[in-house]
C-alpha cells in the first residue's frame, strides 16, 4: 500500500501545498492527477449551514476518505462532489467543484451530465426493487440511452465480474435485486454505478449497513476499484479508512455548528503524525 | 481487471455542459395539463350549475334554502327538507361509521394476525366495491323488512318510550334504513384510509412505547392514535363526502316523501334523492332549474366540508402534541 | 417492569384488564364490519343466481311487464362506457398525480390537492348533471360519450390522489440512486418512481373501475338508458346499474329478480377485477420491505 501513498512534494506553483490545517487553501497533497478539485465548497440547507468553505484536491485514481465525528457534514460535502445536495429540497451550495478542469458548477453545466460522470453510492442499499440484478445493473446505460441489448448484456457482466459480485449471481440475473443479502445489494449498487463508467466513485458510508465479512469484501473491492477509478468515501470508522484510503480528509462541526475541513494529508500522515491536535483527539478517540 | 474500456460509455463523456433537459420542461407541461384539468372541471361545475338554475335562484330566493315546502304542482319550491334529511342521515352515518372503522383498523393493524387481518381488510374492501344500486336493492328486500321486523320493535320499545323522534311505526322506507346503508356503504372508506395511516406508524415508535412497559392499548394510545389522527380525520370525512352525495342507495330506501322526518321511521328526502328521483319527470323548466339548484346547493355543501375538513386536518398536523407517559 | 407496591400493582391490573376491553371492542368490531358483506353476497346468490341465464345476457329487454328477455343492452352500454372513462380518465389522473408528487410540493401544489380533493368530495349526480347541462342539453341529445365523461370525472380524482401518495411512498434512496447515475428527473420518474409504485397505481386503478362500473347516478341524465344494444357513442346507451335501479324500484316481480341476477353480475365482476389485479400487483410487491 505505502506505494500507493505519494510523496509529498511542493506544488509547480512554489507554493508550498504540503497539508496544512484549517480549510482554506490548504488542500493540496499530491503532485499527481487530479480527478476532482474542490474549491470553497459551502453548502446550506435553507438557513442551516453545514460544510464551510471546503477546499482539497482528489488524486485521481486513489482512494480518498472523509473522516469526522456524526453531524460534521461529510454527507453533505461528499453530495456537493456530484451536485446530489441540490436534490434535497430547500438545500443549495456556493463554491466549485472542478472535473478535469471543468467546473461542475458553472452555469451551463448540466447536473446530470456531472452524475454520469461521478457516481454516487449509498449508505443503504437501494436496488430498484422493480428491476432484476440484471436490469439493475443495466439502468445507468439505459438513462444514457444505450439501447443495444448485446452491449448492454456484455457491460453488465463486465460490471459484476468488477464488483466482484458475477461468480453469486450469474445464474440468477432474472431475479429481483432486492433478493440479494445486504453486502450483495451493496456490490450490485456498486456495480450498477462502475457500468456507466464514471471517472469518479462517491461512496456515503457504504458500509455502515452491512456485516464485518461483508464489509471486508467491499473493502477489498475499492482498493481494486481504485486501478480504474477515483474514489471518495465517508466513513466514520477510522480503522477502515485507515485499511482503504490513500489520504485522509478529517472534518469537524465547530461550535457554530458548520462542517469544515480540520486536516487533509496523506492517510499514514493523519493517522501516525497529525497536524492537528483536534485530529489527534479524534483519532486517539478522545470525542467524536 | 480493467473495467473501463476505450469505446465505453466514458469514452463519450468529455463535458458535462449540455442543454437543460427540453424533455424535462415538457414532461413538467404535460403533468402541470393534466393537473389544470382539475381546475377546469370544478369551474365548470359550478358555472354550469349556477348557469343553468339562475331562473330559480332569481325566483325563489333565500326561501329555497328555508322553505320548507316543496309542491312543484304549486310552484313552491322550499329545499330545506332536502338539506334537513342529508344532514341528518349523513352525520348519523359518519358518526357510526367512523367508530367502527377506526376499532376495525386498529384491531387489523395491531391485533389481529396477518392470516386473519389480510382476509378481514381485503372483506371490508370489498364492501366500498359494490355499487350503490345493489345496497339499494339489499336495503329494500333485505334490510328494510330485517328493520322492521326485528329492529325496530326493540326501539320503539326503549328509546321510542323516551325520546318521541325514536317512536312510530317501521316501515321497510325510511330515515333509519336510508343511515344503516350508509352506514354500512362508508365503513371500508374510512377503515382502509385509517389503516394505511395507521399501518405507516413507524414500527421503531410503537417498540420505543412497548419498551417503557406499555400495554398495547397504551401503545396504541400513545404511538398510534396521535400519529395517525390527520389520516383518520381525511378518511372519515371522504367518507362523510359520500354519505352526503350517496343517491342511489338512498334513493331507493329512504322513502321519497318531501316531508322532514318527525320519526326515525318516517320517509324523506335527501338532496340527492330528490334529484334523481324528480330530475327525468319534472314538470317543467321552473321545476328542472329548481332541481338544478338543489344540486347546486349539495355542490356547495360538499365544497364547504371539504374546506373545513382541510383546515382540520392543517390545524391538527401543526398543532405539535406533547407525549406524555406515566 | 418492578412493581415496588400495592397501588401499582392494582394500578398495572387495571391497565392489563382496560387493554384486553379494548381488544374485545376491536375484535368486535371487526366482526360487525364484515357480516355486512357476508349478508350482501348470501343474498345476492340467493335471489340472484335462479335468474342469472344465457338469455340474461344474450338477449334485449322484453318490452315491460312481459316476462324473460335479458339485459344484453346494459352489459354492453356498461363495457363501452367505463372502456372509455378508463382511456380518458386514467392518463390524465395519473399525469395529475405524477404532478402533484413532483411538482407539488409548495403553494401550487397545495391548491392544486385541495382542488382534487374537492373534486372527489363533489357527488356523482352533481357530476352528471353537469355533463347533462354541458353535452345533453346544448345537443339536445342523451349520449353515451356525456356518462363517459362524467363517469371519468368521477374516476380523475380517485386516481389523481392514489398515484400521488403511491409515488411519495417510493423511497427517496432510489430517487437519488437514478439522479446519482445521471438520470433526468422525467427519466426517474418513468422508469423508477412510477414503476415502483406501480402495484399502488393499479390497485388505486381497480377501486376507481369498481367505483365507476356501478356508478348509475351519474348516467341517468346523460346517457339515460336504451332499450335496445348499442355501441354508438353519441346516442343514449344503457347499463347494468341504471337497469338494475330501475328494475329494483319497478313493478313488475321479474324485474326485481333480474335485478338481483345484474346486481350478482356486477359484483361478481368487480370480484374478479379486483382479485385479478391483486394476482398481478402481488407479484410485483412480493419484495417490498
Ligand atoms: N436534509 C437536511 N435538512 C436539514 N439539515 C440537514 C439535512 N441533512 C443534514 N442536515 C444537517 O447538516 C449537518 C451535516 O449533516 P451530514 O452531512 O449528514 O453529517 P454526517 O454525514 O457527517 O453525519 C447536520 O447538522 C445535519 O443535522
Ligand atoms: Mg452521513
Amino acid at each position: 500500500m505505502s506505494d500507493r501513498v505519494p510523496t509529498m512534494q511542493p506544488h509547480g506553483e512554489g507554493l508550498d501545498l504540503r497539508p496544512r490545517t484549517n480549510g482554506g487553501d490548504a488542500r493540496s497533497v499530491t503532485d499527481k492527477r487530479l480527478a476532482l478539485r474542490v474549491d470553497h465548497i459551502s453548502a446550506w440547507y435553507g438557513k442551516k449551514h453545514a460544510v464551510g468553505d471546503v477546499s482539497l484536491d482528489i488524486e485521481a485514481n486513489s482512494v480518498t476518505a472523509l473522516i469526522g465525528p456524526s453531524g460534521c457534514g461529510k454527507s453533505t460535502l461528499i453530495r456537493t462532489f456530484n451536485r446530489m445536495h441540490e436534490v434535497a429540497t430547500g438545500a443549495r451550495a456556493e463554491g466549485h467543484v472542478y472535473l478535469e478542469g471543468e467546473d461542475i458548477y458553472a452555469p451551463g453545466a448540466d447536473p446530470t451530465l456531472v452524475r454520469q460522470r461521478i457516481g454516487m453510492v449509498f449508505q443503504k442499499p437501494n436496488p430498484f426493487p422493480t428491476m432484476s440484478i440484471a436490469e439493475n445493473v443495466a439502468a445507468g446505460l439505459r438513462f444514457m440511452g444505450i439501447r443495444s441489448r448485446s452491449e448492454i448484456d456484455g457491460r453488465v457482466e463486465h460490471a459484476l465480474k468488477a464488483a466482484a459480485l458475477w461468480d453469486e449471481v450469474k445464474d440468477d440475473l432474472k431475479k429481483p435485486g432486492m433478493a440479494l443479502s445486504g453486502g450483495q445489494q451493496q456490490r450490485l449498487c456498486i456495480a450498477r454505478t462502475i457500468a456507466v463508467e464514471p471517472e469518479v466513485v462517491l461512496m456515503d458510508e457504504p458500509c455502515s449497513a452491512l456485516d464485518p465479512v461483508a464489509t471486508l469484501k467491499v473493502e477489498d473491492l475499492m482498493r481494486t476499484l481504485a486501478k480504474d477509478f477515483t474514489l471518495v468515501i465517508v466513513t466514520h470508522n477510522m480503522q477502515q479508512a485507515a485499511r482503504v484510503s490513500d489520504h485522509t480528509a478529517f472534518m469537524l462541526a465547530g461550535d457554530d455548528g458548520v462542517g469544515r475541513l480540520v486536516e487533509y494529508a496523506p492517510t499514514e500522515e493523519i493517522f501516525t503524525n497529525p497536524k492537528d491536535e483536534r485530529t489527534e483527539a479524534y483519532i486517539t478517540g478522545r470525542f467524536g | 481487471m480493467a473495467v473501463t474500456k476505450a469505446d465505453g460509455p466514458r469514452a463519450a463523456r468529455t463535458v458535462i455542459t449540455g442543454g437543460r433537459h427540453i424533455a424535462d420542461t415538457l414532461f413538467g407541461g404535460i403533468t402541470g395539463g393534466a393537473a389544470a384539468v382539475v381546475l377546469l372541471i370544478i369551474i365548470g361545475l359550478f358555472y354550469q350549475l349556477i348557469y343553468r338554475s339562475w331562473s330559480s335562484i332569481v325566483d325563489n330566493g333565500l326561501g329555497f334554502i328555508f322553505g320548507t315546502v316543496w309542491n312543484p304542482s304549486q310552484g313552491m319550491y322550499g329545499a330545506g327538507v332536502f338539506i334537513v334529511g342529508t344532514a341528518i342521515t349523513s352525520v348519523s352515518a359518519l358518526i357510526l361509521a367512523t367508530i367502527v372503522a377506526v376499532l376495525v383498523a386498529l384491531y387489523l393493524v395491531e391485533i389481529a394476525p396477518s392470516w386473519l387481518a389480510r382476509p378481514i381488510g381485503y372483506m371490508v374492501e370489498l364492501l366500498a366495491a359494490i355499487p350503490s344500486v345493489v345496497y339499494g336493492l339489499w336495503g329494500i328486500y333485505v334490510l328494510g323488512p330485517f328493520l322492521v321486523n326485528v329492529v325496530g320493535p326493540v326501539i320503539t320499545n326503549t328509546l321510542g318510550l323516551v325520546i318521541p323522534f325514536f317512536s312510530g311505526t317501521p316501515r321497510v322506507t325510511g330515515l333509519l334504513p336510508a343511515i344503516v346503508v350508509l352506514t354500512i356503504m362508508i365503513v371500508p372508506t374510512i377503515m382502509a384510509i385509517s389503516r394505511d395511516v395507521i399501518g405507516a406508524v413507524p414500527g421503531s415508535q410503537r417498540e420505543g412505547i412497548l419498551a417503557l412497559g406499555a400495554t398495547r392499548w397504551e401503545m396504541i394510545q400513545i404511538a398510534v392514535i396521535p400519529y395517525a389522527r390527520s389520516g383518520v380525520i381525511g378518511g372519515a370525512i371522504l367518507g362523510l363526502a359520500r354519505a352526503v352525495g350517496e343517491t342511489l342507495a338512498v334513493t331507493l330506501v329512504i322513502g321519497n316523501r318531501a316531508a322532514i322526518a318527525d320519526s326515525i321511521f318516517a320517509p324523506t328526502y335527501t338532496m340527492a334523492s330528490v334529484i334523481a328521483n324528480q330530475f327525468q319527470e319534472a314538470d317543467g323548466p321552473t321545476h328542472r332549474a329548481a332541481l338544478l339548484e338543489v344540486a347546486l346547493v349539495l355542490l356547495v355543501m360538499t365544497f364547504l366540508i371539504n374546506v373545513v375538513a382541510r383546515l382540520l386536518v392543517w390545524r391538527v398536523t401543526n398543532g405539535q402534541r406533547a407525549v406524555v407517559v406515566e | 417492569m418492578m412493581l415496588t407496591n400495592a397501588a401499582s400493582q392494582a394500578r398495572f391490573q387495571r391497565r392489563k384488564f382496560v387493554d384486553r376491553g379494548m381488544t374485545a371492542v376491536m375484535a368486535l368490531a371487526a366482526l360487525l364490519a364484515v357480516i355486512p358483506l357476508v349478508l350482501i353476497v348470501f343474498h345476492l346468490l340467493v335471489n340472484g343466481l335462479g335468474s342469472l341465464t344465457p338469455a340474461l345476457l344474450i338477449e334485449d329487454p322484453n318490452s315491460p311487464g312481459r316476462a324473460g328477455g335479458g339485459v344484453r343492452n346494459a352489459i354492453t352500454g356498461s363495457v363501452v362506457m367505463v372502456g372509455l372513462a378508463l382511456a380518458i380518465g386514467a392518463p390524465v389522473a395519473i399525469g395529475c398525480g405524477v404532478f402533484l408528487a413532483e411538482y407539488g410540493q409548495n403553494r401550487l401544489g397545495t391548491v392544486l390537492r385541495f382542488l382534487v380533493d374537492v373534486l372527489a368530495g363533489m357527488p356523482s349526480i352533481t357530476i352528471g348533471l353537469f355533463m347533462y347541462a354541458l353535452i345533453v342539453l346544448p345537443n339536445k341529445q342523451f349520449m353515451a360519450i356525456a356518462g363517459a365523461l362524467a363517469l371519468a370525472i368521477i374516476l380523475l380524482p380517485i386516481v389523481a390522489r392514489i398515484t400521488e401518495e403511491m409515488l411519495l411512498l417510493v423511497p427517496r434512496s432510489l430517487r437519488e440512486a437514478a439522479y446519482a447515475l445521471g438520470a433526468p428527473r422525467w427519466k426517474t420518474v418513468l422508469t423508477i418512481v412510477l414503476p415502483t409504485a406501480l402495484p399502488g397505481i393499479v390497485t388505486g386503478l381497480m377501486l376507481a373501475l369498481s367505483r365507476i362500473a356501478g356508478e348509475a347516478a351519474p348516467l341517468l341524465f346523460t346517457s339515460l338508458g336504451n332499450q335496445f344494444t348499442s355501441t354508438d357513442l353519441l346516442r343514449p346507451i344503457d347499463a347494468l346499474p341504471s337497469r338494475i335501479y330501475s328494475y329494483a324500484s319497478g313493478p313488475f316481480d321479474y324485474w326485481h329478480e333480474q335485478a338481483w341476477a345484474m346486481s350478482l353480475l356486477l359484483v361478481l365482476f368487480i370480484l374478479l377485477v379486483s382479485l385479478a389485479v391483486r394476482a398481478i400487483a402481488g407479484s410485483k410487491v412480493t419484495v417490498r420491505q
